[in-house]
């Protein structure tokens, strides 16, 4: 048993003590400390499962599933894990109240020092994501994503605008909808096996029992995570949500907090439902994810503000997800793993790259002081830095190299043409025209002549570096070798087996 | 037909109102009431099931019935939280409608 | 005779439900709603959850009640918000009833004998030395889950307090009404409240053995809380008062000290020391009711208007 799964759990929680009993600049510094921790710990279990060849556990309580609550860290777990603890961090120091931010005059509140409130709920957040990548217990993670709601629900609303609180309201209420509908399915899974632990709802699924019911199940638990995913569908919320809030917020929304439904809808199908049921539900998933990849893609291009451009093409890109699942669950050995590793991929640069562009977007609208595309001409002169981070985050979304959205796409596409799919090899490739479409817009137009005089600021040198070294990040994914990454499999199939003691 | 599942058919059927009420309600507030009458349909379920596994003693399986505690108080803090913003929100906007007007009349 | 009352209460609870629903006045449908929470609560204990019972009726009905109440007094008495088309009436009862045929058809077709975990929780009961065993899954078994919603009830009253206009979202809560209060409700206030805390103490105490425990227990107290401040026999606090924040953590926090002493004293996280599990077990239900009661109560009352200036 492994105690670092435990503390990647609890240490962020620590961090909330000084945060609600000390001042305020206290309490950030401490934030910031656990962030840091939250990193090491990630980094130490994705270190242990490398090492180990094999995936660590936890029975909390000492009460071994299914009467007690497992925790498990396979490669997948522990690779998201780590992702999600670089953006956290680098988003809080992004957030933190910087060395002239006390004396410069800032007119909007999140272009300067969050207040203590965004620091809460971003060790939350981390708290909440470590324990849906971790936690084997249907329950458990339904109040993980419990959690994840209320950390992040807020963070939309911080400056409390009429626009922001609507789409906070509206955000909600759709993320509530998911939950019942996830609840359900929890339910009906409970009446039918009297047991919520995933590998051995595994092992009693994998010879048919349950029936239609234990499909419908299935069923209601992907439709609550597709509205908590903001899969098309049901992804009206993401755009007011993502793009109205402060930056720091936006970047963790879209990188991060989407990325646990997504991963739990990844563990359902891929390592719950069996094989057959898991053949018949992956094209229905590939035909919403196609949707959202055309559908979203044309819509972020007719945007005229950056942010919610970029919250567009957040609801986009998850589509590239859902096409995996049809590929990954063919029986067709090695094409099927590397469509798999092509979709795990993506969901890691795609957080990389999109907090990478939300940030820079903040900081080119700071400098500004508006986000309109019209009026962005020549910004490039002005915030070089934050347009440098824009683009090259950019690049994984297009699917050019060097890129991990580049390495995942590839993947997807090998995989479709090998298996004769070649409505997703379209869909993929058309998806990264239309990504390409709306980032070189952005490009080309903060890289013209300015049409008037530009004001007289320049962007926040240190923050846009932030924004910078996460667009490096998505790209250092794109030096992956072209195959099934190897730490992404281990720990698969689920099974408790030389895991628990 | 026992009892048990006269209750296991009225969760049933309250979730069948509560996804009404979320599709057919006016206003923010209707929608909060509907997700709580979806949400109680499914714990009554989810206490049809624990009953069905009493055993060993006890009248029902005690793991649903503190599953479904947990769930209750969730549903509470959501059902807090909503109301707080719909409070706000509401205020907000009176604010600004309040601002409009003023500016009209100068 | 058991089925027929079984029967009727089934459509009570459904007529609640569509009265609910189908009410178009927002205090009216409130009102239902709490009627409805108080129906479910006599379905709990028809289905032989008398824990869960309780905690419906306190929290489900109780609290969130007293919430939506509020809510509807603060909200301008004509919704702006169109009503959806009419047309669209007789497609979404469609859907409807029909997820709720197809619900209905799976609850009927869940596999018999049931499957369960009664006899592994009567296993494990023993060791434990409580006699009720929703507590024990709630605070042994699967005390994860109970710490991590613990911090769930703390953050959405982080959430709540972040809608203050005061960005550090100090200050007090508005008064539940503007007016000293009248003589009567200081009166019932004074006399109810004490015999409510002995209540809701007794709640917490039974817990262990008996239905009942921390939320019950916390709720009551929350109540008696509101009617202390309804009948300005106590004041609302400031946020940012020390001794507030530290009960607000004592009940998620103590219970996080008492998971990491299981590494020293059981070798396991949230294990409990053996030979004293109960007095343990009964000292972080003290904790989290206490918590519960406050967190309960500050969310009611709702984001704070700011620092007072004097």
């Amino acid at each position: 048993m492994s105690a670092l799964l435990v503390l990647a759990i609890t240490a962020p929680l620590l961090g909330l003590v000084p945060l609600l009993l000390l001042g305020p600049r206290t309490g950030e510094r401490a934030a910031l400390g656990m962030l840091a921790v939250n990193v090491a710990i990630t980094a130490g279990i994705a270190e242990r499962v490398a090492q180990g060849g094999r995936a660590l556990g936890y029975a909390v309580g000492g009460f071994a599933p299914p009467l007690g609550v497992g925790l498990r860290a396979d490669g997948f777990a522990a690779a998201m894990m780590l992702m999600a603890a670089l953006v956290l961090l680098f988003t809080g120091l992004f957030a933190m109240t910087g060395p002239g931010d006390m004396t410069r005059k800032v007119n909007a509140r999140g272009s300067a020092g969050m207040p203590s409130t965004f620091f809460i709920l971003l060790l939350s957040l981390a708290c909440a994501l470590n324990l849906a990548f971790l936690a084997q217990d249907l329950f458990t993670l339904y109040v993980a994503l419990e959690l994840l709601t209320f950390a992040a629900v807020p963070l939309v609303c911080l400056e409390g605008k009429a626009g922001q609180l609507s789409a906070a309201l509206t955000y909600l209420l759709f993320a509530l909808f998911g939950s019942v509908l996830y609840l359900l399915g929890v339910v009906l899974i409970y009446g039918l096996f009297g047991t919520l632990d995933i590998a051995h709802l595994a092992g009693l699924m994998a010879h048919g029992a349950g029936g239609w019911t234990a499909a419908a199940a299935l069923a209601l638990m992907s439709a609550g995570l597709m509205a908590k995913a903001a899969l098309f569908p049901l992804h009206l919320w993401l755009p007011p949500a993502h793009s109205g809030a402060p930056p720091a917020a936006s970047a963790v929304l879209s990188a991060v907090v989407i990325k646990a439904p997504l991963f739990l809808l990844v563990r359902l199908w891929s390592d719950l439902a069996p094989l057959p049921l898991a053949q018949v539900a992956g094209p229905v998933f590939a035909v919403c994810g196609a949707a959202a990849i055309v559908f979203c893609g044309v819509v972020a291009l007719a945007q005229e503000r950056l942010k919610l451009l970029i919250a567009y093409s957040t609801a986009a890109q998850i589509g590239y997800l859902c096409l995996m699942f049809p590929l990954a669950a063919s029986s067709d050995g090695p094409w099927s793993a590397l469509a798999w590793t092509g979709g795990t991929l993506h969901l890691v640069s795609h957080a990389l790259s999109k907090a990478a562009m939300f940030l820079a977007a903040g900081l080119i609208a700071e400098t500004m002081g508006h986000d309109r595309l019209s009026g962005l001409g020549g910004v490039g002169r002005l915030a070089p830095v934050s347009v440098a981070a824009f683009g090259l985050g950019g690049l994984s979304l297009m699917g050019l190299p060097p890129s991990g959205g580049f390495v995942a796409k590839v993947m997807l596409l090998t995989s479709a043409l090998q298996q004769g799919s070649w409505w997703i090899a379209t869909v993929v490739l058309v998806g990264g025209l239309l990504a390409g479409g709306y980032v070189l817009r952005v490009v080309v137009i903060a890289l013209q002549h300015p049409d008037s005089d530009l004001p007289d600021v320049r962007e926040c040198r240190w923050r846009a570096l932030i924004a910078l070294a996460l667009a490096f990040g998505a790209m250092l994914v794109g030096f992956m070798p072209l195959s099934p990454l190897p730490f992404l499999e281990i720990g698969r199939p689920l099974t408790w087996e030389s895991v628990l003691p | 037909m026992t009892g048990v599942h006269l209750f296991g058919l009225a969760g049933a059927a309250l979730v069948g109102c509560g996804v009404y009420g979320l599709l057919m309600a006016p206003g923010a507030l209707g929608r909060i009431l509907a997700f709580n009458i979806l949400g109680g349909g499914v714990f009554l379920i989810f206490g049809v099931v624990a009953r069905r596994g009493a055993g060993a003693g006890f009248g029902a399986d005690p793991v649903p019935q503190a599953l479904v505690i947990t769930g209750i108080v969730v549903a509470f803090c959501a059902t807090a939280l909503a109301a707080a913003l719909l409070v706000r929100l509401s205020a907000v906007d009176a604010e600004v409608a309040r601002d409009g007007e003023k500016e009209k009349e100068t | 005779m058991s089925l027929l009352f079984d029967a009727v209460l089934c459509l009570l609870l459904l007529a609640g439900a569509l009265g609910v629903v189908a009410t178009g006045a927002a205090r009216a449908a409130v009102i239902a709603f709490i009627g409805y929470g108080l129906l479910l609560g006599l379905a709990w204990v028809r289905l032989a959850a008398v824990d869960v019972a309780l905690t419906e009726i306190a929290i489900g009905s109780g609290i969130s009640g007293v919430v939506l109440l509020r809510c509807v007094r603060a909200l301008p008495a004509t919704p702006k918000a169109p009503a959806p088309n009419p047309l669209l009436r007789p497609l979404a009862a469609m859907v409807s009833i029909a997820i709720a045929v197809a619900l209905g058809a799976a609850v009927l077709a869940l596999p018999e004998p049931a499957p369960s975990r009664a006899a592994d929780v009567a296993t494990a009961l023993p060791a434990t030395d409580l006699g009720n065993p929703v507590t024990g899954v709630l605070l042994v078994f699967r005390a994860l889950d109970t710490l991590l919603e613990k911090v769930v009830l703390l953050l959405s009253l982080v959430g709540v307090w972040a809608l203050s206009r005061d960005p550090a979202c100090r200050g007090r809560p508005d008064p539940l009404s503007l007016e000293p209060a009248p003589a009567p409700s200081a009166f019932l206030a004074r006399v109810l409240a004490p015999v409510g805390v002995l209540v809701g103490l007794y709640l917490l105490w039974a817990g262990a053995d008996h239905p009942g425990g921390a939320f019950q227990s916390g709720a009551v107290l929350a109540a008696m809380g509101l009617l202390l401040v309804m009948g300005d026999q106590i004041r609302i606090p400031a946020t940012q008062n020390r001794g507030l924040r530290l009960m607000l953590l004592a009940g998620p926090f103590g219970f996080l000290a008492v998971g990491f002493a299981g590494w020293a004293t059981a070798g396991v996280f949230l294990g409990y020391p053996p030979g004293a599990e109960k007095a343990v077990i009964i000292a972080v239900e003290v904790a989290i009711t206490l918590s519960i009661a406050v967190t309960l109560g500050l969310i009611v009352l709702g984001p704070p208007a700011g620092e007072e200036r004097s």
